[in-house]
């Protein structure tokens, strides 16, 4: 077939019926439907479309989300100097004089929080990725169930939308931090954004668990059940297995915290106290007795201990692909990184009490959690020693995707080793809810999902948008954002080992705190040049989606299968039959073999044993 | 501060946009497709990659003196001292994995970079290797699991025997209130329905055991003693933090909690310790500088739970003394009965009573 007949397929077979997506014959008959703009790029019900919606809706939050902290970041440094930004942005209400208004300070902390949390990496990076390599690795012409997928990504989009919202409305956004502890967030007297603000926050939340559930259920069904012909599960690519967990623990966390948001909203509205007893505010004493805030605590982290791993698995996912190809060499350990996951995933939940060490929950229990944290760091060391070996004896090509995955596999060592601090319990009793924390969980989940997230749109922009970012300016972001990102977040560590508690507006209550000041400041300056950083970021994105260069079809020399298909958006992915799948997505530099990779399509030698196996 | 902000980041701009220009020139000029890795871009990013974790490795050093000789003073309680051993002993592991681990993920990255006449190794597993660091990391955390879990119960499941002193430590917006019980050494009933302007406690005026009860502002206890820190909340979850004693407990409301510890230090001799005079004298520095009144030490209970606007505004004075000097203290407080205005009765302070609380 030649190039011009394909191009022509392209454009036209867009509606590929579904009873057309698992059968082999070429799809030279035309289809002739023509699509709208609206059923096109709006309702789209293809996985690349959504993935791109997904991707671009999680970059403008992350972008308001990094407003939002550097606007913090200047009134902890240099607190009550005025900047002009900070009125600007929010107004003479927030910020008078441009001096940051207290409750604006902790509506900012909550929102930041909550957009990082779920909407840039849960929603973000999920959404993006597991749409579209989902199907592409696995082989598979779209998702199990387009129309569901379209309407994950709508719930996504709303759920957004009134987060944001809640930053314009009287008594401020929800302000109780992200975790939105009851009482605090039940009782509209206890602080303004516990009012209409926290309302919305509920609202938006309440869209993003049923934006995660469909989308979830969509990627478990679609794994189990679409793969082609020879993809069995044991010659998944690392990325498909982390998705899949990462879905997995998705739908079965997901409906504890909607259970948990549900109560908090009938004690908000509708007069009962399952979160609330013998409480005294505002002059009242409230008519709720019998109800336990530490219920809430219990529901939350149910799902939030899962969630950190919701957030950390795909990145690590998308590095063990990115690491495997650009270092020229097979992930080392495929089983053991296999097991990994799923052993993590398992864990994660049973380990949601380290969050509540001290928060008058039994003792007893906490012996039990520390041990079962305490286990997590065993997988998760193998998978941080696993990266390392891939790299030893390679042949390391450092495109800025693999920059970034190198920066994730540092960063979650970093992170990870003062988690072990803290999963024991009498450890955590003095840094419980200090800057410490706040430095452990930036590092191991913020950064290396940051830096994983990354690292996967340079790695499959072109998959994403047919073209290639450029590659220098690509360098320096990395280059800046990793020095940023340790200079931001290293130092957290001595606050908190100061004593320096967290969700504070301002230090200057302690005097004892006066020489931690300077340490703020610098905080603060890496945290403008991590901004700075993201700028040359977004420039090269917005610009090379547009105007960078065509990419080659599989322009890193890959095995899997999302590099088969033609650099063009084909509906229905392959424009002829589906490829069947023959080996494991790890032949790279294999010894015999006349290129340095063999992708998963061509047919094992006589005699040639399958990778991976032990 | 801003002006200065917004002119270092222009010209970061410009320098940045000047390299960008060179090196796009340079490579129109050789003809290379600009975006494809050359050994060139390997062999600068290997060399950045060793450059910047020497860096690295060079500021976190400087980092665990300069910073790490600022963090907290020696632990002032029996309890802090066994949690510090134990942080220690983690912080050896911590940072020896810290250093290794990113040392030797580095050096990979920099002595593999890729050349266009190398190629891989096809190593695909080790199961020994693997077995090691499966094995290795699992001992040692056995170790902290077993050295962390004895000491957690220690600290929070030993009985607590009836003798140990037990001082109520109360949490509101935006402050902290203590109530030691007096000669008859019992604490009297309280209920939140009982709060007034007169009573920000609730004590139930009709126990006995509350008339005696002294109710303050600042936490007074004796050295060398335990004592069973017993917690309630009236509002929303606080958070009890005394970092000095490494203690620290949520105050719930519509529920109990405690903390049980020995301190060790008196304020006073605290104040004489090395560690805390160079910290007192260097804040105090900093202070004058800005023209601010110089401080002494003093131990310090923080609210560590997000409680509202006020939440990093709500703390209280712990001092530590001796037994005399306690119980003369103890003495000199009005207690709850002497300090009534008018008799509070179950009845008369229910709901009704409003807006009086601050
Ligand atoms: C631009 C880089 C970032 C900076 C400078 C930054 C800084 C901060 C700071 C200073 C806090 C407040 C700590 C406190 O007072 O308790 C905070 C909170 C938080 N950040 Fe970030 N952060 C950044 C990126 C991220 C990312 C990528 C994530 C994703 C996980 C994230 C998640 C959170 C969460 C969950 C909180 C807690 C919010 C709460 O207390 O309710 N941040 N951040
Ligand atoms: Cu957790
Ligand atoms: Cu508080």
């Amino acid at each position: 077939m030649g190039t011009a007949h394909h191009e022509h397929h392209d454009l036209h077979a867009q509606d590929l019926g579904k009873e057309h997506a698992h059968d082999d014959h070429h799809h030279d008959d035309h289809h002739h439907h023509e699509e709208s703009f609206i059923t096109k790029y709006v309702f789209s019900m293809d996985h690349k479309t959504i993935s791109r919606q997904f991707l671009i809706t999680a970059v403008i939050m992350a972008v308001i989300g990094m407003m939002m902290s550097i606007l913090f970041r200047l009134q902890l440094a240099w607190p009550g100097e005025k900047f002009a930004i900070a009125n600007a942005l929010l107004g003479d209400k927030w910020a008078p004089e441009g001096i940051l208004d207290p409750n604006m300070y902790m509506g900012l902390v909550t929102i930041h929080g909550t957009i990082m949390v779920f909407m840039v990496l849960t929603g973000g990076l999920s959404g993006t990725f597991s749409n579209l390599l989902i199907p592409y690795q696995i082989g598979a012409r779209d998702m199990a169930s387009g129309f569901l997928n379209m309407l994950s990504y709508w719930f996504f989009f709303a759920s957004s939308l009134f987060m944001v919202m809640g930053m314009f409305v009287e008594g401020g956004p929800a302000s109780g931090g992200w975790t939105v502890y009851p009482p605090l967030s039940a009782l509209p007297q206890a602080m303004p954004g516990s009012g209409l603000g926290m309302t919305l926050w509920l609202v938006s939340m309440s869209l993003f668990i049923v934006s995660s559930l469909l989308g979830g259920l969509n990627y478990i069904i679609t794994v189990l059940n679409m793969r082609t012909k020879g993809m069995k599960m044991t010659r998944l690519p690392l990325t498909i297995w982390a998705f899949f967990v990462t879905a997995i623990l998705g739908v079965l966390s997901f409906p504890v915290l909607f259970s948990a948001a549900l109560l908090l909203i009938f004690d908000r509205s509708f007069g009962t106290s399952f979160y609330l007893s013998e409480i005294y505010i505002d002059g009242h004493a409230l008519d709720n007795m019998g109800g336990s805030p530490i219920l809430f605590q219990h529901l939350f982290w149910f799902l939030g201990h899962p969630e950190v791993y919701i957030i950390i698995l795909p990145a690590l996912g998308l590095t063990s692909e990115i690491i495997s190809v650009n270092a020229r060499k097979p992930i080392f350990g495929y089983r053991a990184m296999v097991t990994s996951i799923l052993a993590i995933g398992f864990l994660s939940f049973i380990v949601w009490g380290h969050h509540m060490y001290i928060t008058g929950m039994n003792p007893f229990l906490g012996s039990v959690f520390v041990f079962t944290t305490l286990l997590i760091a065993i997988p998760s060391a193998v998978k941080a020693f696993n990266y390392i070996t891939t790299l030893w004896k390679g042949n390391i090509q450092f495109t800025p995707g693999m920059m970034f995955a190198i920066g994730l596999v540092s960063t979650f060592v970093t992170g990870g080793v003062t988690g072990i601090i803290l999963a024991d319990s009498a450890l955590d009793i003095p840094l419980h809810d200090t800057y410490f924390v706040v430095a452990h969980f930036h590092i191991v989940m913020g950064l290396s999902a940051i830096l994983g997230m990354i690292a996967g749109v340079y790695h499959w922009f072109p998959k994403l948008f047919l073209r290639q970012m450029n590659k220098n300016m690509g360098y320096i972001h990395f280059w800046l954002t990793f020095i940023a990102a340790y200079g931001v977040f290293f130092p957290m560590h001595f606050l908190g080992l100061s004593g320096v508690p967290r969700r504070y507006y301002t230090n200057t209550a302690f005097p004892i705190f006066d020489n931690l000041q300077d340490i703020n400041e610098v905080v603060t300056w890496f945290a403008i040049l991590g901004a700075f950083a993201q700028v040359i970021f977004l420039f090269n994105f917005f610009y090379s989606m547009f105007r960078g260069p065509k990419s080659p079809q599989n322009p890193y020399g890959a095995n899997t299968l999302e590099w088969t298909t033609p650099m063009a958006h084909t509906h229905g992915n392959w424009p002829g039959a589906i490829p069947e799948v023959h080996r494991w997505p790890y032949d790279y530099s294999k010894p015999g073999a006349e290129k340095d990779f063999i992708p998963q399509t061509v047919p094992l030698a006589e005699g040639e044993e399958d990778g991976g196996g032990h | 501060m801003e002006f200065l902000i917004y002119l270092i980041l222009i010209l970061a701009a410009a320098t940045i946009w000047q390299i960008m220009r060179v090196v796009e020139l340079s490579n129109d000029l050789k003809g290379n497709d600009p975006n494809k890795v050359t050994e060139n871009d390997n062999r600068m990013n290997g060399v950045l990659m060793i450059t910047f974790i020497s860096v690295m490795f060079i500021w976190v050093i400087w980092q665990l003196f300069e910073y790490g000789s600022r963090t907290l003073p020696r632990a002032a309680s029996e309890e802090g001292q066994r949690i510090d051993d134990l942080m220690n002993f983690n912080w050896y592991i911590v940072i020896a994995v810290f250093f290794l681990t990113n040392g030797a993920l580095f050096l990979m990255a920099y002595k593999y970079y890729g050349r266009d006449k190398s190629k891989s190794a096809y190593i695909t597993h080790n199961n020994k290797l693997e077995m090691l660091w499966t094995g290795v990391p699992a001992v040692v955390l056995a170790v902290i699991i077993f050295w962390g879990i004895t000491l957690w119960n220690d600290v929070t499941q030993s009985e607590i025997s009836k003798d140990v002193r037990r001082v109520e430590v109360y949490s509101k917006q935006f402050n902290w209130v203590a109530r030691y019980s007096g000669a008859d050494k019992e604490l009297g009933k309280a209920s939140f329905r009982y709060i007034s302007a007169t009573n920000e406690l609730g004590l139930d005026s009709t126990d006995q055991h509350a008339q005696d009860d002294i109710v303050v502002g600042e936490l007074y206890l004796p050295v060398n003693e335990d004592v069973n820190l017993v917690f309630r909340s009236q509002d929303v979850i606080h958070s009890a933090f005394l970092p000095h004693f490494r203690a620290q407990m949520n105050t719930v409301p519509g529920m109990q909690t405690n903390f049980k510890f020995k301190p060790t230090i008196t304020t006073a001799d605290m104040r004489k310790d090395p560690d805390v005079v160079g910290h007192i004298a260097e804040v105090n520095a900093i202070r004058k500088a800005k023209g601010e009144k110089p401080i002494v030490f003093d131990y310090w209970l923080l609210c560590n739970k997000i409680c509202g606007a006020s939440h990093w505004n709500m703390k209280m004075k712990v001092v530590i003394v001796s037994r005399k000097e306690y119980d003369i203290w103890l003495a000199g407080q009005k207690t709850f009965g002497g300090a009534k205005t008018a008799p509070v009765t179950a009845e008369a302070s229910g709901k009704e009573k409003t807006d009086t609380i601050k």
